[in-house]
C-alpha cells in the first residue's frame, strides 16, 4: 500500500521536476531539475517493479543495521580524496594562476571551486562521517537497532543527493554567496526535510534504548543535529525571485545578515566539526584504547559548557565592522572563556590512555586518534587567541586564518575521521584486522607532515602578509600594494600546496588500505565471532 | 523590529534570561559533582563495552549489566 503512495508522489515530483527544467531561468536550476527527474523517474521504476512482491518478513529487531552504516564509510572515503583533491588543486591555482584555464572560464576558475572544495570537505566528508558513526555509535550505545527501517536509508541518499546538487550549483554558478552556506533555497528546503529525518532516526533510537544511560558521545551527536538544523533554517531565510530559478534574496540585510551568517558559520565550526567529531571522540577513542573514559563526570561538563558557550562567540568573525563594538566583545569574550571546555576535553580524551600510553608506539590507529585530539588542543587555543581584537586586526582577512581551520580541519576532524573509518572497516565487513598497519603509518606520516607543512606556510604567509599591509613609511603612507602581497607569497603557497598533495597521497593510501582490508584481509572465523558474541563472564 | 522591541529583548537577555541559564548551567555542573554520582557514572562510562554486536534483548529477558 505504501507504494502506490510512493509512486504518487515520485511521480509527481518527475513531472514537476521536467516542466521546471523546461520554464528554467538559469543553467543551475535546469541541470538541477533534469536531475532530480532522473533520481525521481529512476525511483519511480524501481518502486513499480517491486511493488506487490512478496514483502520479505519484517526485520527482528536482533541485529544493528550495519548496511547503511557501510555505505557511509565508502562514501565518507571517496568524499574525502575529492574534497583533499579539490583542495590541493585550488592551492595550485592560488601559485600557479595559469591552472585557471582559459577554457574552463566561469567554471573551474578559483571562485567556484573553492565552495565545492569547502563543502566537499566539511559537509560531504565530515558530514557521511558523521551520519554513519552517529548511527554506529547510537545503536551500540543504546544497545537498539537504528529507529525508523529504511528512513535512515532515506537520510544517507538524501544527504548525498544534496552534497551533489550543492557541488554542481557552485560550478554552474547557483550561490547564494553565504559561506559555508552557499546552497540556494530549493537545495536548503531539501536538506531541512532530510535533516529532520535524521533527527527523528537519531531521536527514535534514543527513546527505544535499552541502556538506562544516555551516553556521553550521544549528547554530543544530538546537540550537532539538533543546533545544525536550527543554524541552517535561520542563516538561510531567503525568498526565491521565481520557483523557476535558482536566484533568491535574503530576508536579512546589512549587519543583521552579517551577524546571522557568522552566527551560523561559527556555529558550523562549533556544533557540526568540534560538538559532532567529539561524540566520535568520547566513543572511538575509549573503544581503541580499551578503557573508559577518563572522566565521565568531566564529560558531562564539557558537554554543558561547550553548548553554553560557543553559540555566543559568533561575533569575533566581524571584528572592526558595523557590529555594534559590544556584540563583537561578547563574542570575543565567549571565546576566550571557550578555551576551557576545549582543553578540558582534550585533557579528557588523551588521559583516556593513561595506562595505556604504550599503545602509541603498537597501535597506529591510536596515534591516529590521539594526534587528532593534539590538534584539537592546538586549534581551540589559537582559535580564541585570533579572536581577541587586537590579534585579529592583525590576522583577520590573511592566511592565517586559513592556517588557522586547515590545522583544525586536517588535523582534528581529518584523523578523528580516519582513525574512526580505521576502526570501522573491519568490524562492519567482519574482517579479523585491517590489510595492513604499516599503510596506516604511511598515511600518519604522510598527513602529518602535510598538515605542518599547510599550518607553518600559512602562519608565515599570514603573518607577513598582515604586516606587509600594515606598514607605513615615515609620512604615514602605506609602503606596499596588494600586489606586492601577492607576490611576496608565493613560495608559501607553492609549499602549501606540496602539503596538501602529501595529504591526498595519504587518503589515497588509506583508501587502498580499507578496499584490500574488505577484499584480502582473514574474515572473523564463525566460531571466533560466536565466542565473541557470548563473552564468558 | 521597532526600536522598543530590540530593547525589549536586549533588557531580558542580560538580565533574566542571563541569570536563567547561569543558573541551569551552574545546576548542571552541580548535579555531575552530586555525591553519590559515582556509580552511574562509571556504569555509563563502560557502555562502549557492552552489546558490540547486538541489540540487547528486551527487557524482561535481561541478565543485567554490572550493577
Amino acid at each position: 500500500m505504501i507504494n502506490y503512495f510512493k509512486l504518487i508522489v515520485l511521480g509527481v515530483i518527475a513531472v514537476f521536476a521536467l516542466i521546471a527544467s523546461n520554464y528554467a531561468r538559469d543553467l543551475a536550476y535546469q541541470v538541477h531539475a533534469i536531475l532530480i527527474f532522473l533520481v525521481a523517474a529512476g525511483m519511480f521504476l524501481w518502486t513499480l517493479r517491486s511493488t506487490d512482491e512478496p514483502v520479505p518478513a519484517a526485520v527482528l529487531q536482533t541485529s544493528y543495521m550495519d548496511d547503511v552504516i557501510r555505505a557511509g564509510v565508502i562514501a565518507t572515503a571517496f568524499w574525502g580524496v575529492v574534497g583533499f583533491l579539490a583542495g590541493t588543486f585550488i592551492a595550485s591555482q592560488l601559485a600557479f594562476p595559469a591552472l585557471n584555464f582559459d577554457w574552463a572560464n566561469g567554471y573551474l576558475n578559483f571562485g567556484r571551486l573553492r565552495p565545492l572544495h569547502t563543502s566537499a570537505v566539511i559537509f560531504a566528508f565530515g558530514g557521511n562521517a558523521l551520519i554513519c558513526t552517529s548511527f554506529y555509535v547510537v545503536q551500540r550505545t543504546s544497545a537498539a537497532r537504528l529507529w525508523g527501517g529504511n528512513l535512515a536509508w532515506f537520510v544517507f541518499w538524501g544527504y548525498n543527493l544534496f552534497i551533489v546538487l550543492a557541488a554542481t550549483g557552485y560550478i554552474l554558478g547557483g550561490t547564494q554567496s553565504k559561506e559555508y552556506a552557499e546552497p540556494e533555497w530549493y537545495i536548503d528546503l531539501w536538506l531541512t526535510v532530510v535533516w529532520l529525518c535524521y533527527l527523528a532516526v537519531f531521536v527514535g533510537t534514543i527513546v527505544k534504548r535499552r541502556e538506562p544511560h544516555i551516553y556521553v558521545a550521544n549528547w554530543f551527536y544530538l546537540s550537532f543535529i539538533i543546533t545544525v538544523a536550527m543554524l541552517h533554517v535561520f542563516n538561510n531565510l531567503s525568498i526565491p525571485v521565481s520557483i523557476w530559478g535558482s536566484k533568491s534574496v535574503q530576508v536579512f540585510s546589512g549587519v543583521q545578515d552579517a551577524m546571522t551568517q557568522w552566527w551560523y558559520g561559527h556555529n558550523a565550526v562549533g556544533f557540526f566539526l568540534t560538538a559532532g567529531f567529539l561524540g566520535m571522540m568520547y566513543y572511538f577513542v575509549p573503544k581503541q584504547a580499551e578503557r573508559p573514559v577518563f572522566s565521565y563526570k568531566l564529560s558531562i561538563v564539557h558537554f554543558w559548557a561547550l553548548i553554553f558557550i560557543y553559540i555566543w562567540a559568533g561575533p569575533h568573525h566581524l571584528h572592526y565592522t558595523a557590529l555594534p563594538d559590544w556584540a563583537s566583545t561578547l563574542g570575543m569574550v565567549f571565546s576566550i572563556v571557550l578555551w576551557m571546555p576545549s582543553w578540558g576535553g582534550m585533557i579528557n580524551g588523551l588521559m583516556t590512555l593513561s595506562g595505556a600510553w604504550d599503545k602509541l608506539r603498537t597501535d597506529p590507529i591510536m596515534r591516529m586518534l590521539v594526534i587528532s585530539i593534539g590538534f584539537y588542543g592546538m586549534s581551540t587555543f589559537e582559535g580564541p587567541m585570533m579572536s581577541i581584537r587586537a590579534v585579529n586586526s592583525l590576522s583577520h582577512y590573511t592566511d592565517w586564518t586559513i592556517g588557522h581551520v586547515h590545522s583544525g580541519a586536517l588535523g582534528w576532524n581529518g584523523m578523528i575521521t580516519f582513525g574512526a573509518l580505521y576502526f570501522l572497516t573491519p568490524r562492519l565487513w567482519n574482517r579479523e584486522r585491517l590489510y595492513s598497519l604499516s599503510l596506516v603509518s604511511w598515511h600518519f606520516w604522510l598527513a602529518t607532515i602535510g598538515i605542518v607543512l599547510y599550518a607553518a606556510s600559512m602562519w608565515v604567509t599570514g603573518i607577513m602578509e598582515g604586516l606587509m599591509w600594515r606598514e607605513v613609511d615615515a609620512n604615514g603612507f602605506l609602503v606596499n600594494s596588494f600586489a606586492d602581497t601577492v607576490s611576496a607569497k608565493f613560495p608559501m603557497y607553492v609549499v602549501r600546496s606540496i602539503g596538501g598533495l602529501l595529504y591526498v597521497a595519504g587518503g589515497v593510501i588509506m583508501c587502498y588500505n580499507l578496499w584490500m582490508t574488505v577484499k584480502k584481509a582473514p574474515a572473523v572465523e564463525a566460531t571466533a565471532a560466536a565466542a565473541h558474541a557470548n563473552p564468558a563472564e | 523590529m521597532g526600536h522598543e522591541t530590540y530593547n525589549a529583548l536586549r533588557h531580558f537577555a542580560d538580565s533574566w534570561g542571563l541569570l536563567a541559564m547561569f543558573v541551569f548551567f551552574v545546576g548542571v555542573i552541580v548535579w555531575a559533582l552530586r555525591p553519590g554520582s559515582r556509580k552511574a557514572h562509571q556504569d555509563a562510562a563502560t557502555v562502549v563495552f557492552r552489546n558490540e554486536d547486538k541489540p540487547a534483548p528486551p527487557a524482561d529477558e535481561t541478565e543485567g549489566h554490572d550493577k
